[in-house]
Parts: structure tokens; C-alpha cells; sequence
């Protein structure tokens, strides 16, 4: 074993390699621009220059004249698309924003063209060549900008319910011993996933194939056939890798319905490969956000009063929101809570899920409370959560279904070297550099979904099995292989498994984390048909397929005498018994507490999430403990993270090598989330101005020397059969928090506004 | 992009004739409809996005052969313009003995840039600002002479606060022309009347009512070397930046010092990444020549140095991490052992 193939711990599968490892680092892994079509025609994305106000007109006289230029399209000559709500109000779409419809511009870089050549350079070259003529109105940019309009979430998102309280917080936090309220801020950020924005689209008759990366080809499927107004059973979504999603690729952005309807009026396959800044104003982002935190204490550390106010800006018309308060508010154990979001609505294009939504920027907020509070406390940040631990989410008293924060914080404050910190602010350095240690928890909702799987197995035990879920390169293909294979007793080698094609059974949207959860639970119980029918088949009688039964299942022991003596099933005995030679099943697989309309919503592309704080008597969520070392140069005030540690418990864990690079990556973003990422916007215009990757920071090589995973060993029999909780979004979470108490610890000095850069410290 | 022909000189009579074709229409440089592709690094990408348009490229790539040569002779150090800058950059002679030229270049881009780059087209690269190299943003007077200047008001964090003209702000991004500078180099430059040397501090020009004229070369010039007298093993290039690597300057300093019995006897002091143009600081210099070193001399010098610093909204904290930077590189010049 290597620290990149971790030795399983109790339920934990094995570290198997990437099924598709050599084919993505051999660049034979095809991803949606990588799809042979038949002479395509190639587009380029004209995007405005205003974020609000009128085109007057175009001058395209010159863009037209190069040569190659097959046809311009603007609002004046669109293809008739239909509307598609916001996916949170019943619809597929991240944004009602529909461009090309009108001479309006709703926000900065709005499609405003469409330019379609011979080839890319040409499309590009005339694109450059598309003179506009704008009227434009003065925008808002962001909070503090006039014109923005405020008001609560709960009302105008039907995704965000409620505000959560409990007790009387006002009273309690008057009361309290030790009161804190402090106020925090994190940026705009960007996705920027590896692959760009790209689609393709190519009609066969009137059927439709759709390459695109997509984080949910069934929504996408769903939302572009509505828009064109066709049966949805005419739309085909591929693409059997997505290079990177983190939310952007969700739900359905405009750009794909346009382009398969200029391909259907051209009749020839479009391809469009929009550029890395218009992927910042085509697609979703985190919005910016700011956060009242008020705490009460007693001296003891307990907290008696917790209020989280939150803002979020959106834009004018979607009432987008993450509502992180959801977490936050039932975190750690406190009588006393309460919570309010508000959505303030500017003219920016709508934001969208960007890992880890919710939690990312409001556990910020609450986790630098919490070593806020220490410090006030003179108390070990660690001790604090642990006199705050608690079996049941205060809020609704609902139990967790298992919580490992603690032995989570203990594991990577030992391998860390937490107890050689020395407490005070500005005690610790080496040469010119400043150091502080610091720590947070982290938490992600485990979260299932729908799902939908057929599995089909040979006699000789090859395997296919098929659901329509996602390659994001989290490791998709591997952990269905490897359930698959041990669910049936197959060699891993022998497992085919299908994905990324909206043919396929329908696969829930690869957000949220759910997917592992989701698609394994469906595999293993498709799989469990397979072998109740070869079972039946040899023992007819019904006790014995009962005992049988007992003898399978992941991570499960057998549990009586008479199942442990049993064989493990003789695949070709089994055949001959049945007397054929495949066997196939298809089943649909829900979890507990999903709302009734569930499956009729799964083959229609809606996904119904059901898990974390939602569940009728239970919460469940995974946890983790990160841990930082900081170095702030006295000089230079530059600051470096040699080190992130952490530390997490997520039920079952599938395969601890992909488990651990999603963590790791997860750690990665995290720090680059605090020191590095923010989307800077032109108050005057409301525009994006570093959009691209040499501007907008993401941490290279040399900013990440040293990170450390640790996987604890947890089992949670109250989730979902696999037993897995989601850990694709938990890696992140934590880390903003712990770098800015670092840095409190390295300076003296708190900073409650993301991203941290030298300018902000004053050593 | 726009098409363009493409060239190929194969020797440097060729190159300047095909760049002088294009000169009667009296464009700056920088608009010039016949550019030379060095590494491309720089040129290449501001044509994807469309910020430079030449119609024709001539590459001098094939010139190599004689423009690459590194040179640490007895008198001076001559650099060819087509040596890479990685080869330039992990020279032993030159880590030895001019450790601020080697840690311009270590500390600039990224290997592949670094292997791929010239020494020329680094002098020559074109500023980062943001609303210059997105040309859906009118007002930029270097791109669009006349138009205003977005950065003004606008995101200006990278911008700089020294050498700025009420027409532009925009930071010279570059390292190596920083210890350049400091080192009093010359610039050897092949045009239509030959080759001609003129110091390297002559080279670029601070924005003033012109920002889109960059240099003084006209079109036909090219850069052909670099010579650099003497030696100075007690110099350094500090930079300060966002990340730990691949990343521009937010501050830099260039120093060189000579020190005798723990006097200054000489000292050069150029600063990066906050300024308009490659930026020598004769006042810092003014103030440590002649003196004992000590903590509050380097405070007086880098005092000096940002004496005339204008801040914008975003990036008026540049001048006092400038001074901090100066501090700190004077104070690592003095203590190296040499
Ligand atoms: C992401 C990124 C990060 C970077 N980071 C840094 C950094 O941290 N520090 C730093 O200093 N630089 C940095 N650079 C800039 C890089 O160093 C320059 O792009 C490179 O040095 C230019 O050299 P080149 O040979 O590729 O020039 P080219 O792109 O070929 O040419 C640049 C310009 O100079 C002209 N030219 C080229 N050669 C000559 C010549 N001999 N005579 C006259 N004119 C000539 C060209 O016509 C063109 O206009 C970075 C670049 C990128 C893309
Ligand atoms: S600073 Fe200079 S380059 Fe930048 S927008 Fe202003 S004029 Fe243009």
C-alpha cells in the first residue's frame, strides 16, 4: 500500500486503481468536443459587453465577409425556444435568463450571437469582426451597490424553506456569560473545470444526440426537449467523461437548446467550444456572500445562543440562494438558535451550486466564530467542539444517525502535531516566516436520490452493468465496478460499466454528493435480482433463497450458521439450471423517506434529493477535522500553506484511493478557496474582470507541499444500503476557516474576509 | 485571431527587411502590422485575443544560431536575445556571478514558459492589465489610443504606482528587466541601419500621453543582445507574489551592491511589479552609496525609492510592501557570503 492506495480499514473497500486512469492520462479518454461528427459547422459564442441595457443593432457586413461564415445568429433570427423554468421551481434550467429572445441584456457577457463557420477559426475570426451597438444602463454590481433590492430567501426560493430556530436567542444571548458577534465576507468564485463549456449537437431526423459535459444528462435531456418543444424520448445526452463539474454543470444552461436549434435549421451537426472567460458568464458561479455570526457562551465554553444572518447576492431574476443555515444551525449542541438568509438581487447572471454550496461559505463564517470564541474563552479551539458535541441536532432534537467529529478532530490533531503548538498568538516562527496552526470542523449532508440500474451477467461472469450516472473524475466507474463485482461474486476485471448516456436507466444529478450513495445502492440492489434469479432457479424453495440471501452483501458477514456454510454461487451450475445464457435485470431503487412522485420525477430529469437535516427522524451527515500549518513572511506579509491535514469519517468508504483524492482535492480547493479564488467585479460596470485562468488564482504545485488524509473507519447502518455517505463535497468545507485561525494564530491579527492576500495583513 | 502570413527569417537581414515592409504606415511598434516571433509566449497569445493583429509574423527563431550565444567573458556578461530563458537562468557563471539576473528568470513564469521564452521578447512583453487584454473593454488608451483608461477607477490591483501618467497605470510585468536595468546594461539592437547599442534604461518608455508606445524601437528593429559590465555576486531579486510560483510580481527588487571593508561603495536598486516601465531607483541608490549598512539606511532608501508613489483604490498597498521588499533585499544583499 502507498499513501495514494490507503490500507482499508474496517468497512472500507479495496484501493483498486481508476478503471479509466491510463485512457485519461494517455489522453484517450473522449470527452464531449473530443466526439467525431459528421461534417460539423463550427460556432463561436458573441457575449455582451454591458451588463445591462439594449443592443441597438448590429453591423456584421464585415464579420460576414470571412470567408467560411455560414450564418450569424442574434436575437432578430433565433430559433424559437421555449422557456425553461428554474430547476428549484420545477424546471432544468440554472438560470431563466433566456438570451438571443430580445435586444435586452440581463447581465455581463450575456450570449448575444452566435456566429457559425467552416471551422472554428473562422467562426472565431468573424466573431472578433461582429460590431455592436449598445444603450446601456447603469448597473449594480454587488452588495453595496445602488439599485439592489433585498428581502428574506424563505418565500421566493422553493428550495429553501425555512429559516431554523429554536428557544429564545435574544434572551439567552443578552444573558450569556461570553458574547461574540462578528461579521465575515467570502468572493465571488468561478468553477473553472478543466473542460470548457462545449457542446455539441447533431440531429439524426428528428432525433437528437447532445455531447456535452453535463453533471445530469437526464435533466439535460429533459430541459432541451421542452425548450424545443419535442418528446423527450428524442434527445440523447452522451458523455462518458465530464472533464471537472463542481456544480457547474448541473442543471441546464442556455447555450444548448440554441445551438441544437440552429443545428436542426442548418441541418448539420454544430460544434461549439466557447472560451475559458465566456465560461464565466455562460454558466454558474458562488456568489458573494456576508454573514452575521453572534454567539453566547457560558464560561465553561457551552454555547447557549447561536444566530447565523446570512446574505447572498443573486440575480434580478432568479432567487438563487445555497442557505448554508440549514448546517450551521444544527451543528453543535445549543438550546437557543436563531437564523435568517436573505437573497439580494443584482444584475449579475444567476449563480449556481459550486462544491459544497451551502457549507463552504456559511461554516466559514461559523468555524472562524468558533475559534473566535476560543480565543475569548482562552480555551483549546479542539475542547470547544468538544463541549459542544452532540448526538442530536438541536433544532428538531432528531438524533444523528452516527457523528465522528471528535474522533475525526483527534486523529488529525495527532498526526498533525497539534500539541506542539504553543497557545499565544505570534509564538511561533522560523526565519522570516510567521507560523500558526490552525483548525475546523467540516461537514457535508449525505444526501441519495432515485436511481435507476441494469445489470446483465454472463455465463462465464462477464458483467455490463448500466446506469445513467456521471464520470465527473471522482472515480464513477470504478466503485460501480467494484460493487457490482462483489455484490455477484465476479473478478473486477470482468465488470463493463456504462455511464454518461441519458439512454441508459436514468441516474440521479451528480451534485450533492449523492452519487455513490445513489448508483451503488441501485447497483447492489439490481445485482441482488440477478442473483435471486440464478438462486431461484437452483433452490426453488423459498427458505433456502431466504438463507441464501444472507450469504451476500457488502462489508456483511454472515449472520447464521446455515448461510456460512453455504458456497458462494456456482455462476455455471446456476446458467444450466435456468437454461440460458445471459441474465439481465433492471430495477429501480429509491431511498427511504423519497416523496412519492420520486420515480416519475427520476425519468423525467428531476432530481429529488432526500438526506441530510430533511430526513423525517434522523440527520445524517459526514465529518471531518482539517488542520493547517500557515507561514506569513514578516516582510512580504506572502502567505504559504506547507501543510493541510485532515481527518474524515463518511460511512462506508467505496475505494480509500479515490476517496482520498477527492479529499485531498477537496483540501486543495479549500486552501485555494481562502488564499487564492475570487472573481473580481467592476463595481461600475458589473463586469467580470479576471476572467481567465492566469488572473483568476488557483494554487500551483509549489503552494502545496505537504496534504495528509486520513480515513476513519465508520459504519452507518441507517443511511442507504451501501451504507456509503457522500465525501465528494466534504474535503473543502472546513478549510477556509482553519486558514484564516491560522493566521490568527501566525499574526495576532483575525481576518474575516476571503480571500486572504498579503494586503490584508499588518504585521 | 485574424489570419496572418507567417515567415520564416533565416538570416537577420532578411528578418529586418521583412519587418520594415510594414513601416511607412507609421504605427507605434506595438501596432505595427509585421511583428517577430520569438518563443511566442507573450505575442501569440494577445493575437487569440485579438488585443494584437499584425498581418504578418516573421520568425526569427531561425536566428538562433548567432543570437543565443551566453557570454560571461572577463569585462562583462553578453547575453544573445534568442537564448531561452531557462538556459539563462541555470548557467552556472551566471548563478555565480550575477545571482539577480539567474533569480529574475528562476523566479519567472513557469518551466515550460521559461523553456520556450527568449531573453528578447521577455524585455518586450506587454503589460497584464485586464482591460487591455480584453478587447470588449473600450476605454484602454494603450490598445485604443484616446479612449480612456478602464483601470483607473476600475480593478487596478496589479496596477502600478510609480511611473503612471493620468492616461494609463498599467504595471510592466516583467522580472528580468529589472536587474537589467539595475546592472546598467546596454541593449544591442539590428535595424535598417545596422546594429547600434543605447543603454537598456533607454529602452522602455513610461506611458506619459502615449501609452501605446511601449519602447524606442522603431519597426525593422530587432533586439539582438544584452551586455551587462562587470560582475556583481552580491546582488539579489526578491519578488513578492500571490503564489508561491507562476506568478507576476506584486513587488520586486532588483539590488546589487558592492561592499568594501562594510562600506557601500556602489548599490543598484531597480523595482518590479509597481511600476509602468523596468524601474531603476536612483534615490534609493543615492542614499546608500557611500554608508555603513544598517537597518534604518535600507528603511531611508526604500523610502526614497517610493518617495513619488501614487496609489489607486486597489493597489495602494504596493507601496509599502515595496519599501518592505526593498528593505529585505538590501538586507539579504548584505548578508550574502560571497
Ligand atoms: C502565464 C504567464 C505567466 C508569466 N509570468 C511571468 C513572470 O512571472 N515574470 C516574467 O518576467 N514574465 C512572465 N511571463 C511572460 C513571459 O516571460 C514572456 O511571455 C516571455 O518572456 C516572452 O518571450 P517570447 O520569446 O515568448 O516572446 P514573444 O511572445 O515571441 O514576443 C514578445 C514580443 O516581443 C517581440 N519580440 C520578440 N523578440 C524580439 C526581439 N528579439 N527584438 C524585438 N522584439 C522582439 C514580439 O514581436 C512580441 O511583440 C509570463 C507569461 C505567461 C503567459
Ligand atoms: S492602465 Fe493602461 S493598459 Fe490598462 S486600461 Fe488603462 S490605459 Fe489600458
Amino acid at each position: 500500500m502507498t499513501a495514494a492506495a490507503p490500507e482499508p480499514k474496517a468497512n472500507m473497500g479495496q484501493p483498486v486503481p481508476r478503471y479509466d486512469a491510463v485512457a485519461k492520462v494517455t489522453g484517450r479518454a473522449t470527452y464531449g468536443s473530443d466526439m467525431p461528427l459528421d461534417n460539423p459547422a463550427y460556432a463561436f459564442l458573441v457575449t455582451s459587453a454591458i451588463a445591462k441595457g439594449r443592443i441597438n443593432s448590429f453591423d456584421l457586413a464585415d464579420a460576414k465577409r470571412v470567408r467560411g461564415v455560414i450564418d450569424i445568429v442574434t436575437h432578430e433570427n433565433a430559433p424559437d425556444l421555449k422557456e425553461s423554468k428554474l430547476f428549484s421551481n420545477g424546471g432544468y434550467a440554472g438560470t431563466t435568463i433566456q438570451p438571443l429572445k430580445s435586444a435586452d441584456i440581463a447581465h455581463d457577457g450575456e450570449i448575444i450571437a452566435v456566429v457559425v463557420a467552416e471551422s472554428y477559426e473562422a467562426a472565431r475570426e468573424a466573431a472578433n469582426r461582429v460590431k455592436v451597438s449598445y444603450s446601456a444602463v447603469s448597473p449594480s454590481a454587488s452588495f453595496d451597490s445602488p439599485g439592489t433590492t433585498k428581502a428574506g430567501a424563505k418565500g421566493q426560493n422553493g428550495q429553501f424553506k425555512e429559516d431554523p430556530k429554536v428557544g429564545d436567542f435574544a434572551k439567552a444571548f443578552n444573558e450569556a456569560e461570553i458574547q461574540l458577534t462578528a461579521s465575515y465576507e467570502t468572493p465571488t468564485q468561478h468553477h473553472n473545470p478543466m473542460e470548457l463549456f462545449s457542446t455539441s449537437c447533431a440531429w439524426m431526423g428528428d432525433t437528437l444526440v447532445i455531447y456535452e459535459p453535463s453533471q445530469y444528462v437526464y435533466g439535460l435531456k429533459n430541459g432541451v426537449a421542452e425548450q424545443l418543444g419535442i418528446d423527450a424520448d428524442k434527445v440523447r445526452v452522451v458523455n462518458p467523461y465530464v472533464g471537472g463539474g463542481f456544480g457547474s454543470r448541473g442543471s441546464m444552461t442556455p447555450r444548448t437548446a440554441i445551438i441544437a436549434g440552429i443545428a436542426k435549421r442548418l441541418n448539420r451537426p454544430i460544434k461549439l467550444v466557447p472560451t475559458r472567460d465566456q465560461g464565466f458568464t455562460i454558466a454558474t458561479y458562488r456568489a458573494e456572500t456576508r454573514h452575521e455570526i453572534k454567539l453566547g457562551a457560558s464560561r465553561d465554553g457551552k454555547l447557549v445562543a447561536l444566530r447565523h444572518e446570512g446574505a447572498e447576492v443573486s440575480s434580478r431574476a432568479d432567487p438563487y440562494c445555497v442557505g448554508g443555515t440549514k448546517t450551521t444551525t444544527r451543528l453543535y449542541a445549543c438550546p437557543n438558535v436563531d437564523s435568517l438568509v436573505s437573497i439580494v438581487r443584482a444584475d449579475r447572471n444567476t449563480p449556481g451550486f459550486m462544491r459544497s454550496p451551502p457549507e463552504v461559505p456559511y461554516l466559514f463564517a461559523l468555524e472562524s466564530a468558533m475559534d473566535e470564541l476560543a480565543v475569548k474563552l482562552n480555551m483549546d479551539p479542539i475542547e470547544l467542539r468538544r463541549v459542544n458535541d452532540t448526538t442530536n441536532e438541536p433544532i428538531g432534537g432528531k438524533p444523528y444517525t452516527s457523528r465522528s467529529l471528535m474522533a475525526c478532530f483527534d486523529e488529525a490533531a495527532k498526526a498533525f502535531g497539534w500539541a506542539q503548538r504553543s497557545a499565544a498568538p505570534k509564538s511561533m516562527s522560523d526565519g522570516d516566516w510567521l507560523i500558526g496552526y490552525g483548525c475546523a470542523a467540516t461537514c457535508y449532508p449525505t444526501q441519495m436520490a432515485p436511481a435507476a440500474a441494469r445489470v446483465r451477467l454472463q455465463r462465464d461472469g462477464r458483467t455490463r452493468v448500466e446506469i445513467a450516472g456521471h464520470e465527473i473524475g471522482t472515480g464513477a466507474y470504478t466503485i460501480l465496478a467494484q460493487t457490482a463485482a462483489e455484490r455477484l461474486g465476479v473478478p473486477l476485471e470482468k465488470v463493463a460499466v456504462f455511464i454518461g448516456d441519458s439512454d441508459l436507466p436514468p441516474g440521479p444529478v451528480a451534485g450533492g454528493s449523492n452519487s455513490t450513495a445513489s448508483t451503488c445502492s441501485a447497483v447492489m440492489m439490481v445485482c441482488d435480482q440477478v442473483r435471486q434469479r440464478l438462486f431461484k432457479a437452483m433452490m426453488p424453495n423459498e427458505s433456502l433463497m431466504d438463507k441464501a440471501k444472507e450469504t451476500v452483501g457488502m462489508g456483511q458477514t454472515p449472520s447464521t450458521e446455515a448461510a456460512k456454510s453455504d458456497r458462494p454461487l456456482d455462476l455455471e451450475k446456476a446458467f444450466d439450471a435456468l437454461g440460458v445464457g445471459v441474465v439481465e435485470e433492471y430495477g429501480e431503487w429509491k431511498p427511504e423517506g423519497a416523496p412519492p412522485d420520486s420515480f416519475k420525477a427520476m425519468h423525467s430529469g428531476h432530481a429529488r434529493l432526500v438526506g441530510g437535516a430533511a430526513m423525517k427522524d434522523k440527520i445524517a451527515y459526514a465529518f471531518g477535522a482539517e488542520f493547517v500549518e500557515v507561514r506569513v513572511n514578516r516582510f512580504t506579509h506572502e502567505i504559504r500553506c506547507p501543510r493541510l491535514v485532515g481527518a474524515f469519517a463518511a460511512g462506508r468508504i467505496m475505494n480509500p484511493r479515490t476517496a482520498r483524492s477527492q479529499l485531498m482535492g477537496g483540501l486543495i480547493w479549500g486552501m485555494s478557496s481562502a488564499l487564492f479564488e475570487a472573481t473580481e467585479i467592476d463595481e461600475r460596470t458589473a463586469r467580470y474582470v479576471n476572467d481567465n485562468l492566469a488572473d483568476y488564482l488557483v494554487p500551483v504545485n509549489a503552494d502545496v507541499p505537504g496534504v495528509e488524509v486520513i480515513l476513519l473507519s465508520e459504519q452507518d447502518d441507517h443511511i442507504n444500503p451501501v451504507g456509503a455517505k457522500g465525501l465528494g463535497e466534504l474535503g473543502n468545507v472546513g478549510t477556509n476557516a482553519a486558514i484564516c485561525n491560522a493566521i490568527y494564530h501566525a499574526t495576532g491579527q483575525r481576518i474575516r474576509k476571503l480571500p486572504v492576500r498579503l494586503e490584508n495583513i499588518e504585521v | 485571431m485574424r489570419p496572418f502570413s507567417y515567415q520564416r527569417a533565416t538570416d537577420p537581414d532578411m528578418a529586418v527587411q521583412a519587418l520594415s515592409a510594414a513601416a511607412a504606415a507609421n504605427n507605434p511598434l506595438t501596432r505595427a502590422t509585421s511583428q517577430p516571433l520569438a518563443g511566442g509566449t507573450t505575442l501569440i497569445d494577445l493575437m487569440k485575443l485579438d488585443v494584437m493583429r499584425p498581418a504578418a509574423i516573421v520568425d526569427i527563431n531561425p536566428l538562433a544560431q548567432g543570437w543565443s550565444a551566453i557570454e560571461p567573458g572577463g569585462e562583462h556578461l553578453r547575453l544573445g536575445a534568442l537564448a531561452k530563458m531557462s538556459d539563462v537562468a541555470t548557467h552556472d557563471d551566471i548563478q555565480r556571478n550575477y545571482p539577480v539576473i539567474a533569480n529574475s528568470l528562476k523566479l519567472a513564469a513557469s518551466a515550460q514558459l521559461r523553456n520556450m521564452a527568449t531573453l528578447g521578447g521577455n524585455v518586450m512583453q506587454r503589460t497584464r492589465c485586464n482591460y487591455f487584454r480584453d478587447v470588449s473593454y473600450e476605454n484602454c488608451n494603450k490598445r485604443n489610443p484616446g479612449s480612456g483608461c478602464a483601470a483607473m477607477d476600475g480593478v487596478n490591483r496589479m496596477h502600478a504606482v510609480l511611473g503612471t501618467s493620468d492616461q494609463c497605470i498599467a504595471t510592466y510585468p516583467g522580472d528580468f528587466a529589472q536587474a537589467l536595468i539595475a546592472l546598467d546594461a546596454t541593449v544591442e539592437v539590428t535595424g535598417r541601419s545596422g546594429t547600434r547599442s543605447m543603454p537598456f534604461a533607454d529602452l522602455h518608455k513610461a506611458p506619459g500621453n502615449t501609452p501605446e508606445i511601449e519602447t524606442t524601437l522603431q519597426p525593422g528593429d530587432l533586439i539582438s543582445a544584452f551586455v551587462i559590465p562587470g560582475r556583481w555576486p552580491r546582488s539579489v531579486y526578491l519578488k513578492a507574489r500571490d503564489r508561491q510560483s507562476y506568478e507576476f510580481a506584486l513587488s520586486a527588487a532588483a539590488v546589487a551592491l558592492d561592499v568594501q571593508d562594510g562600506t557601500i561603495r556602489d548599490a543598484r536598486v531597480a523595482l518590479g511589479g509597481v511600476a509602468t516601465v523596468p524601474w531603476r531607483a536612483r534615490e534609493a541608490e543615492a542614499q546608500l552609496k557611500g554608508q555603513k549598512f544598517d537597518d534604518g539606511l535600507a528603511q531611508r532608501a526604500a523610502d526614497a525609492a517610493f518617495a513619488e508613489a501614487k496609489g489607486r483604490q486597489h493597489n495602494s498597498f504596493k507601496i509599502a510592501l515595496g519599501k518592505r521588499v526593498v528593505v529585505r533585499a538590501l538586507q539579504q544583499a548584505v548578508m550574502m557570503e560571497i
